[in-house]
């Protein structure tokens, strides 16, 4: 037998130390981040900073959580809800509504209607998918993220195209649109996605033991007496819900939740989605909260986060697909 | 007792399963034989609702599995496919929890918790029930598996090739395992079986299927015999009686 591996790795973190540690960090991370650097008025630049940190817990809890739940569908831990096309989708919204009414208009638009919009439009797209061609078997599953890469490529070709097309300055303002960014997120806008995020969060903690099941495979589930069709239906619906919130509150960030879910994994050593949920939450708030904090206070920069998680996701991805083989 | 009625299961134009009907009584071990693709598996797997029939109905107790809510059913049936891959990063004594799931729905009370030890025990899974599964070997993990399924604890037993991975030892204590189960608690354990003479030993009952449709069914008596066996995988066999139990010879 080869030598076993469980003796030579660190121990595995009680839970509670795990949830304790991970939280006291965050707090830590959000206190940093009210308060490092602040010169001036302090009621104005708590509730400044306030609404970036409000931003960043819902879209890394959102994010996280999305992330795990398809993976437990899917029973593969290199995927995110991006492979269903939810970017691409964001993209194009963004481009044809200033291809088609031009930046001045668009950004004259009332924010609240222009959330429901985007939110509206990706959900009833991922739903429309759903009920088209998931029958319930594995092969469904699989046949339902080729289709959805396919029309990511679809919509991404057309927004480029537009893009293309559009007047120079236009342009410049959607690829502004295009990177994620806490910067300009809107307060209102923000109450109604912590409503929706509650209300699907809600459901998720009810269902923590299916999910367990249904990360044991279809045909283990069918067996434990889970109704896999309908339960892997209303977890796609919640994903993209979840997805489509976050990224119209910010942009496009999915790929990150690869990053958080497979360190979480990594951390809480456990099927248990009543862990592995509120670790992956956690570690994806601390990333955020410590990877703004060092791109604005350190860097100096003022923008784009979307660039520093793609390049930390793509590493991870990488190391993670590498490690994969040489097992 | 369950009653299969009619079932074609089809592939594109291949038809795996070919209008099958037979009555599996409850009680005892029944052993399904037959060659590669003669639709064993396929038809184990709907009678256990894992796939959709083409035509038929499946009846478990009166039960219609297509319609019957799957809680309900399982608590009454059980099914371990083949290959049973998982992604999550699962301990024995977890894996063999789940069993109970039907039963408790994700809380362990006292009795699963007891009910998981004595299989544990049964199987002889004591040293390694706090191992990861990807740390075991592929007979270990095979136990595993089907530790999870008797914890489930149903009338129906259904097995897609149990003695897959086992070597000769765990193999015969496995099949001693599922007599037992049949004898002492009653239950109804369905095999697909590769070796002939495990399903003569520990059968009540065999079925012999041949291009998805049952080509001969009855005690091993009347299956093990030369002329069942060249119809049904086209070898010629050698039958010799130890012990009184029927073995084939089929080496040659």
């Amino acid at each position: 037998m080869p030598p076993n591996r469980r003796t030579i790795a660190p121990r595995v973190i009680p839970p509670a130390v795990l949830l304790a540690g991970l939280g006291g960090l965050t707090v830590v991370s959000i206190v940093l981040f009210l308060t490092l650097g602040a010169r001036g008025n302090w009621s104005f630049i708590l509730a400044f900073r306030g609404t970036k940190v409000a931003a960043m817990v819902l879209v890394g809890y959102a994010i996280a959580v999305s992330t795990v739940l398809f993976q437990t569908i899917t029973n593969n831990r290199i995927l995110t809800p991006s492979i269903m096309g939810f970017d691409f989708l964001y993209r194009l919204i963004q481009t044809v509504l200033v291809f088609q009414l031009g930046s001045a208009a668009v950004a004259a638009f009332d924010p609240r209607l222009r959330f429901g919009i985007e939110v509206g439009a990706m959900v009833a797209f991922s739903w429309l998918l759903y009920r088209w061609l998931f029958s319930g078997s594995v092969r469904g599953l699989h046949l339902l993220m080729l289709v959805g890469i396919v029309f990511g490529v679809l919509f991404r070709s057309v927004a480029n195209f537009l893009q293309r097309v559009i007047d120079p300055n236009e342009f410049l303002v959607v690829q502004d649109r295009l990177f994620a960014s806490f910067n300009r997120v809107d307060g209102q806008l923000l109450a109604v996605s912590a409503l929706v995020v509650l209300a699907v969060s809600v459901v998720v903690w009810r269902k923590t033991a299916v999910l367990d099941v249904l990360a044991l495979g279809r045909e283990a589930a069918i067996n434990l007496g889970v109704d896999h069709r309908r339960e892997v239906m209303r977890v796609l619906v919640m994903v993209s819900v979840l997805v489509a919130v976050s990224t119209a509150l910010v942009g496009p960030v999915t790929f990150f939740g690869l990053l958080v879910a497979n360190l979480a994994y990594l951390l809480v050593d456990t099927h248990r989605h009543r862990l592995i949920l509120p670790v992956a939450a956690l570690i994806a708030i601390l990333v955020l909260m410590s990877g703004q904090l060092v791109l604005e206070r350190l860097l100096g920069f003022n923008g784009a986060l979307s660039i520093v998680i793609e390049f930390l996701g793509g590493i991870v991805f990488l190391i993670i697909l590498v490690r994969r083989a040489a097992r | 007792m369950i009653e299969v009625r009619n079932i074609s299961r089809s592939y594109g134009d291949t038809l795996v399963v070919d209008n099958v009907s037979i009555t599996l009584p409850a009680g005892g071990v029944i052993s399904l034989i037959g060659a590669n693709g003669a639709g064993k598996s396929t038809l184990l797997s709907i009678i256990s609702r894992l796939l959709p029939m083409s035509a038929g109905t499946v009846t478990v107790e009166g039960m219609d599995v297509m319609t019957t809510p799957g809680d309900v059913l399982a608590r009454r049936l059980s099914i371990l496919r083949q290959d049973n891959q998982m992604t999550a990063r699962l301990t024995v004594r977890d894996l063999i929890a789940f069993g109970r799931y039907p039963h408790s729905k994700g809380r362990l009370t006292v009795e699963d918790q007891g009910y998981v030890e004595r299989v544990i025990r049964y199987l002889e899974l004591e040293a390694v029930a706090h191992r990861f599964l990807d740390e075991l070997s592929g007979g270990q993990r095979q136990r595993a598996f089907i530790a999870m399924v008797l914890c489930q604890d149903t009338e129906y037993i259904l097995l897609d090739e149990p003695l897959n991975n086992l070597d000769v030892k765990h193999a015969v204590a496995m099949m001693k395992l599922f007599r037992r189960t049949a004898d002492e608690f009653r239950k109804t354990v369905i095999l697909v079986l590769h070796d002939i003479n495990f399903a003569s030993c520990y059968s009540d009952r065999i079925v012999a299927m041949r291009n998805g449709r049952i080509a001969y069914e009855g005690p091993p008596e009347e299956i093990i015999t030369p002329h069942v066996i060249r119809d049904v995988y086209g070898v010629d066999a050698d039958i010799h009686e130890i012990d009184g139990k029927r073995m084939a010879l089929y080496f040659r």
